[in-house]
This record gives C-alpha cells, structure tokens and sequence, in this order.
C-alpha cells in the first residue's frame, strides 16, 4: 500500500485497555493509527499518533480532528471507546460523577463523531463504531448511570446512522461483555460471575472479540450495515 | 483573523462545490444577497449543513483556522447568521476574531 492508500483509523481511549489492543490491531493491519486519552501513550510503533485529548472538550476534540486530516487528508474509521465508569449504587452517585460519565460517554462520543464525519463526508466513505456494553440491556444493579450514558451511546447511533448514510458512512454500536481491564477491577468477582453466567457463551470476553466485532463493522464491504448493535455473548 | 473579502470568497467557493456535490445546477447569479436558509433559499436545509461543513474545512485548509461555525452563539441567534452569502461572510469573520481572542 502506498501511504495515500493506507486507510485512518481514529480510536479514543487507546493509552490501556481494549482500545489500546485494537491500536495495536489495526497498526498490525497496515492503518495508519490516531490514538487518543487524557494521559500519556507509549505506543512506539512511527505508523501511530498519541493526541493527549480528552474526549469531552470540544476544542481539543476539534483541534485532534484538524491535526488528523493535515497529516493525512483522511479519516476512514473511528472506534468511539474512551470512556469511564463509575460503579455505584445510584443512592449513593453524586451529580459530579453522574455529569462526568455522561460527558465524556455520551458528548465525547459525539464530539469525535461529528468532527470526524465532517472529515469523511467529503470523500463520501466512513465507519464508526461506538461503544456501549451489555449492562445496559442486561439491566445490570449497581451500574444506573453508567449503563444509562451507554444506552444513550445506542440511541445516539442509530440516528447518526441515519444523519450521515447519504455520504457513505455507516456508525454501529458494538457492546462487549465482562473484559478484564482497568475498568472492571473494582467489581468484585461474585458479580462478574453472576453477569458471565447469565450469558449464552459462559465466558469473560477478550479484545480480540472487540476487534473480530470492528473488523466487520470497518470493512468496505459493511456498506450497508449501519444502526446496527452487536452484544458479545448472546445478549440481544 | 480572516479578511472579509477572503471570508466571502471560501463562502461562495463552498457553494459551489456544494451545487456540485449534490448535483444541482447552480443559480445564474450567486453574491452577497444569495440567500442561503429560509424562504427563498437556493439551499434545503441539508445543504446548509454541507455548506457549513464545507467551509469549515476550507479554513481549515487555506487559513489553518478550525472553528466551529455552528457554535452555541450562532444557534441561538434570531436570525441565522447563515441567512445568506454576504451574512455567513460576516459571521466567518466574527467567529475568527472570537477564538483569537
Ligand atoms: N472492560 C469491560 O468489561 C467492558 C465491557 C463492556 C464495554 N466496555 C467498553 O469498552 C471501552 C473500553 O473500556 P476498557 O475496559 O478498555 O476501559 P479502561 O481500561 O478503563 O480504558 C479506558 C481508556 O479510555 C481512556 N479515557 C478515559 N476517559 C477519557 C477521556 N475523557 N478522553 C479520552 N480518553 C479517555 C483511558 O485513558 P486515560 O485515562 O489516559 O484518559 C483509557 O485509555 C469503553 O467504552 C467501555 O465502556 C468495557
């Protein structure tokens, strides 16, 4: 591939965790690769970018975008996956963290979609995956507001779908099951289990099942998948 | 900061490529009073959001400005500050000026 041809892929969140392993993926595939987080990346690979962005300010969102298509000209594909949990009863949530998680899961998500979809518009091609999780139709204790922002993440989704086919691009949800990363240490593992033992395919899931799931959404032939939500494990 | 003869030049540059786009001939005569959003306008109001999107890009690549022309100010305006050519010009220049500021 000549770098012209060398497709972009814009994943939030990459500095650990699943987003991380699917920088690494497609950087594997022959992406160029744009990474995002509010820390530090130490990703070495020189076909990969660390913008320290986060996703819920709308000015560095917009400038990450801008610096993208001076570079390149280009985004092909966003993995919406930056986010952040806060596992609490909902008697015991403070508005703060309830604003925090809904800004970074539900505006970050859309600030990175809506300047990116103005990037792939004019080449009339795109993918978007944004990513929800299987507690919000499980309907998962303990998890209300997290859950909540997640389901918006949906809804959002399906009506980007909509907004933005007749340029090309399609916007999916993907939503995994239980992964053990950072996010999910503080669970305690009675309640993974019980969650993992509700599942069809009685599992933990892995970022390689995130990556199986984005490689279909991001193919060119995905054209016309869009709106659509794939849960890992059975859940529907 | 952005001239208000080069604001006035991308804005009509984007219009054009926004007729081609969508592939619509473009009215005889396009200026200043072209009208853009509303009764009369040569646009439906997907176009205008191509047309918005179209200029941003064009600052971004002739100017190395990015702005966000739809900001929270612009929405709630009374009257759209995209109502027509002459008028998204003004704006173009005002929301530069803003974010240098
Ligand atoms: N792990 C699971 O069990 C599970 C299950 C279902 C769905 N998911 C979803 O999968 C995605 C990834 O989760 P994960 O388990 O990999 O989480 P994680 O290990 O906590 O990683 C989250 C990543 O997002 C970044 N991030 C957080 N807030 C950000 C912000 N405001 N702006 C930019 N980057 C931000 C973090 O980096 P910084 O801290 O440096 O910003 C980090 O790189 C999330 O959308 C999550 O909801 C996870």
């Amino acid at each position: 591939m000549t770098p012209s041809e060398r497709p972009v892929l814009l994943v939030t969140g990459s500095r650990k965790g699943i987003g991380r392993y699917l920088a690494e993926h497609y950087l594997k595939k022959g992406y160029f690769v744009e990474g995002c987080s509010r820390g530090d990346g130490d990703i070495g690979d020189p076909s990969y970018h660390h913008h320290h962005v986060d996703v819920a300010d709308e000015k560095a969102v917009r400038g990450m975008v801008a610096d993208i298509t001076k570079r390149h000209g280009r985004i092909d594909v966003v993995l919406n996956n930056a986010a952040i949990a806060s596992m609490n009863h909902v008697l015991l949530t403070p508005a703060k963290s309830a604003n925090r998680m809904l800004e970074v899961n539900v505006t970050g998500t859309m600030l990175v979609c809506r300047d990116a979809a103005k990037v792939m518009m004019r080449r009339r091609y795109g993918r978007i995956v944004n990513f929800t999780t299987i507690v919000a139709p499980i309907a998962l204790a303990g998890e209300a507001v997290y859950a909540a922002s997640k389901s918006a993440v949906v809804t959002f989704t399906r009506i980007l779908a909509f907004e933005l086919g007749q340029w090309g691009i399609t916007c999916n949800s993907f939503g995994a099951t239980p992964i053990m990363t950072d996010m999910i240490r503080g669970v305690p593992q009675d309640k993974i289990d019980a969650v993992v033992n509700g599942l069809a395919i009685k599992r933990l899931g892995t970022p390689e099942d995130c990556a199986n799931v984005c490689d279909f959404f991001i193919h060119p032939a995905s054209d016309n998948i869009t709106g659509q939500v794939i849960y890992l494990g059975g859940v529907t | 900061m952005i001239a208000r003869t080069d604001a006035y030049d991308i804005v009509l540059k984007s219009l054009t490529e926004v007729f081609a786009q969508i592939g619509t001939p473009a009215p005889d005569k396009v200026g200043e009073d072209t009208v853009l959003v509303g009764n009369d306008a040569v646009l439906d109001s997907l176009g205008v959001v191509q047309l918005i999107v179209e200029v941003e890009q064009r600052l971004e690549e002739t100017h190395g400005v990015s702005l966000t022309l739809a900001n929270d100010k612009a929405m709630s305006q009374r009257n759209s500050p995209f109502r027509t050519v002459g008028v998204f010009a003004e704006h173009v220049v005002a929301t530069a000026l803003e974010a240098a500021s």
